[in-house]
């Protein structure tokens, strides 16, 4: 269990850096999208992984950590809002700058 | 407890959801609510400075839920004065907005009161999660605000600001997940004691949280590799706007000192000394890539936000010499460089708008009215920058050169801050005489709004002023210093954090 969630970590985050250096607003969304999986699956993992425990202290001698839930929540929501955010800032900035690069230009035109 | 402590929070986003959700809300009363909200937001600062200058940890707990479990906020000496700072410099700012560039978009009273809920949250808070909700929330704002009025450039700068604080949120949530999952807490009282008890095995993971943190901050506060956001960010924001962001980067700053004095702080072997490490000589190369921004900047919005990169450099590398004496002095450039940035944003505006062409561009010669006013404006403002008698600029410098005088360290902040203001010297030099020491005849009179100049003025005078009641401040930024190398007290303050202390008393 705890060997697939990493290695599955691992690619998604790896996945997600990849696109985020990649020069188009939509691939750069796509992974801002897989790096903040990433992120929460492992915030959602720091309460340790279990099956089969209840939230309640005192019942059982092995209870679960309830409080990343409601981090991890707490962040989707956070990063859901986010997102939405950017994706109407590139299509902003796309039709505005008629370009979809995230510099909004070719690299060698003139800044000022 | 006292409910005031919740005020700065609570202000701020009973005013902005009122600006928000009251349907057909006319511009004037738009104004008139956030200028109360702000003005409000003054009072209730100066009362908790008064509250904090017992020296006392003030807490609130949100929902009377104890520390470590509830979350709670904490006042003292340092965020009082924060609030302050922000709650000044934002009653200008929204001031100066009100004269027109409110005009531009839509919701710009709203954004900007959320802009201050996040801003002060994250002053306030005792708790690293909650101090992420409240960054989010103050970041969210400033996207928008930047945006605010819409143009090329601003979108072009707002998706790099935007994309790159999002990764810095991803991060921070990364950070946040490796200290829980080692910690099983997120109070930062809590966490200190924790790190301060950790076992060697799990000292790594520690360090690994704060480099992340320390990423995190840095990108908020623009140390160097992570700073090329801000050059382009901060031209292309409106003036008010721009002006209030001077705020922002010192969050940052503020946000290192909270966590690495406190969280990584206390113990016999504390990580604040391994992390402090890295953030030195990044701090002495921001420093001196501030000064080369500004002599290489092509207009005075550019060359002012390098004078914001130049403060961090000064303030990062001050910092990181930990004595209560450079602490101290930097904590009096911080308040200098935050007015004086946004005094300069206000007057490239100001200035920009009296040219007629070229707004705030150093290389385009064009004719200028009221140049003999501008011209005097300009260079008050500059030898304050500048760091020159007899303003807030030299004595903060003075004061922070002395602090590290006898300090190991001290020769290279020495040579690199002096060599660095030798390098703004000569960019403001050049930028004003290119300006105002042969401009051709103005072809149109254009009209100066007096309400702008006298903004403009009066927090330029707060410069003067500083200067002049510069011994009482400079004794409350010592107090400072001292409650802040003192995270002891930090965790006294906290009851069933006491409890856990060994023998009820930290040494």
């Amino acid at each position: 269990m705890e060997l697939i969630l990493a290695v599955v970590l691992g690619i998604l985050t790896a996945s997600g850096v990849y696109l985020l250096l990649r020069g188009r607003t939509f691939s750069v969304i796509l992974g801002l999208t897989l790096l903040s999986h990433a992120v929460n699956v492992f915030l959602f993992a720091m309460g340790r992984l279990k099956t089969g425990s209840p939230a309640l202290i005192g019942v059982v001698d092995d209870y679960a950590d309830p409080l990343p839930q409601a981090l991890v929540l707490t962040a989707i929501v956070i990063g859901f809002a986010m997102t939405a955010f950017t994706v109407v800032l590139a299509l902003k900035a796309a039709v505005e700058l008629r370009s979809d690069h995230v510099d909004g230009e070719a690299p060698n035109e003139d800044r000022l | 407890m006292s409910h005031l402590l919740l005020m700065p929070v609570l202000l701020p986003l009973l005013a902005g959801a009122l600006l928000l959700l009251w349907p057909g809300l006319g511009l004037a009363l738009q104004r008139v609510i956030g200028v109360i909200a702000s003005l409000s937001l003054v009072v209730v600062g100066l009362q908790l400075l008064a509250l904090a200058a017992s020296g006392d940890y003030h807490l609130y707990a949100l929902g009377n839920w104890a520390p470590p479990f509830g979350i709670v906020l904490v006042l003292d000496r340092l965020s009082a004065l924060m609030l302050v700072l922000t709650a000044v410099l934002a009653a200008f700012c929204l001031l100066y907005a009100c004269q027109g560039t409110d005009r531009l978009g839509m919701n710009f009273h709203a954004l900007f009161q959320f802009q201050l809920l996040g801003v002060n949250g994250a002053l306030l808070t005792g708790d690293l999660f909650n101090l992420f909700v409240f960054f989010e929330i103050l970041l969210l704002a400033s996207y928008a605000l930047l945006l605010h009025g819409g143009s090329r450039a601003r979108s072009r700068a707002g998706l790099h600001y935007v994309i790159i604080n999002l990764v810095g949120s991803a991060v921070f949530v990364l950070a946040l997940a490796t200290l829980y999952g080692v910690a099983g807490t997120l109070n930062m009282a809590d966490l200190a004691l924790k790190v301060a008890a950790a076992p060697v095995s799990d000292r790594p993971l520690y360090l690994a949280a704060g480099v992340l943190l320390l990423v995190v901050f840095g990108i908020k506060a623009a140390i160097l590799p992570l700073l090329f956001w801000l050059p382009r960010a901060y031209t292309a924001a409106s003036a008010p706007v721009a002006a209030l962001f001077a705020i922002m980067t010192k969050v940052g700053i503020y946000a290192i000192l909270r966590v690495f004095w406190l969280v990584f702080g206390t113990g016999d072997d504390p990580l604040q000394v391994e992390l402090l490490a890295w953030v030195w000589p990044l701090a002495l190369a921001t420093l001196l890539l501030g000064g080369l921004g500004a002599l290489g900047s092509l207009s005075l919005r550019t060359l002012t936000a390098y004078l914001v990169i130049l403060s961090v450099g000064i303030l990062l590398a001050t910092l990181t010499l930990a004595s209560p004496q450079a602490l101290a002095a930097a904590l009096f450039y911080l308040v200098h460089s935050t007015l004086m940035t946004a005094v300069f944003f206000l007057m490239a505006d100001l200035i920009g708008r009296q040219r007629d062409q070229g707004y705030d561009r150093f290389h385009v010669q064009a004719g200028m009215n009221n140049r003999w006013l501008m011209a005097g404006l300009f260079f008050v403002a500059a030898i304050s920058m500048a760091g020159l008698p007899p303003f807030s600029g030299f004595i903060s410098k003075v004061w922070i050169l002395h602090s590290v005088y006898s300090l190991e360290q001290g020769f290279w902040l020495w040579a690199v801050i002096l060599f660095a203001g030798l390098l703004v010297l000569v960019a403001l030099s050049r930028g004003g005489s290119a300006w105002f020491w042969s401009s051709p005849a103005c072809e149109k009179q254009r009209p100066l709004n007096p309400v702008e100049l006298l903004l403009v003025v009066v927090l330029l005078s707060a410069s003067g002023l500083l200067s002049l009641n510069a011994e009482p401040v400079m004794g409350w930024m010592l107090l400072t210093a001292e409650q802040l190398m003192e995270p002891g007290a930090y965790l006294q303050a906290h009851p069933k954090v006491a409890e856990l202390l060994p023998g009820g008393v930290w040494k």
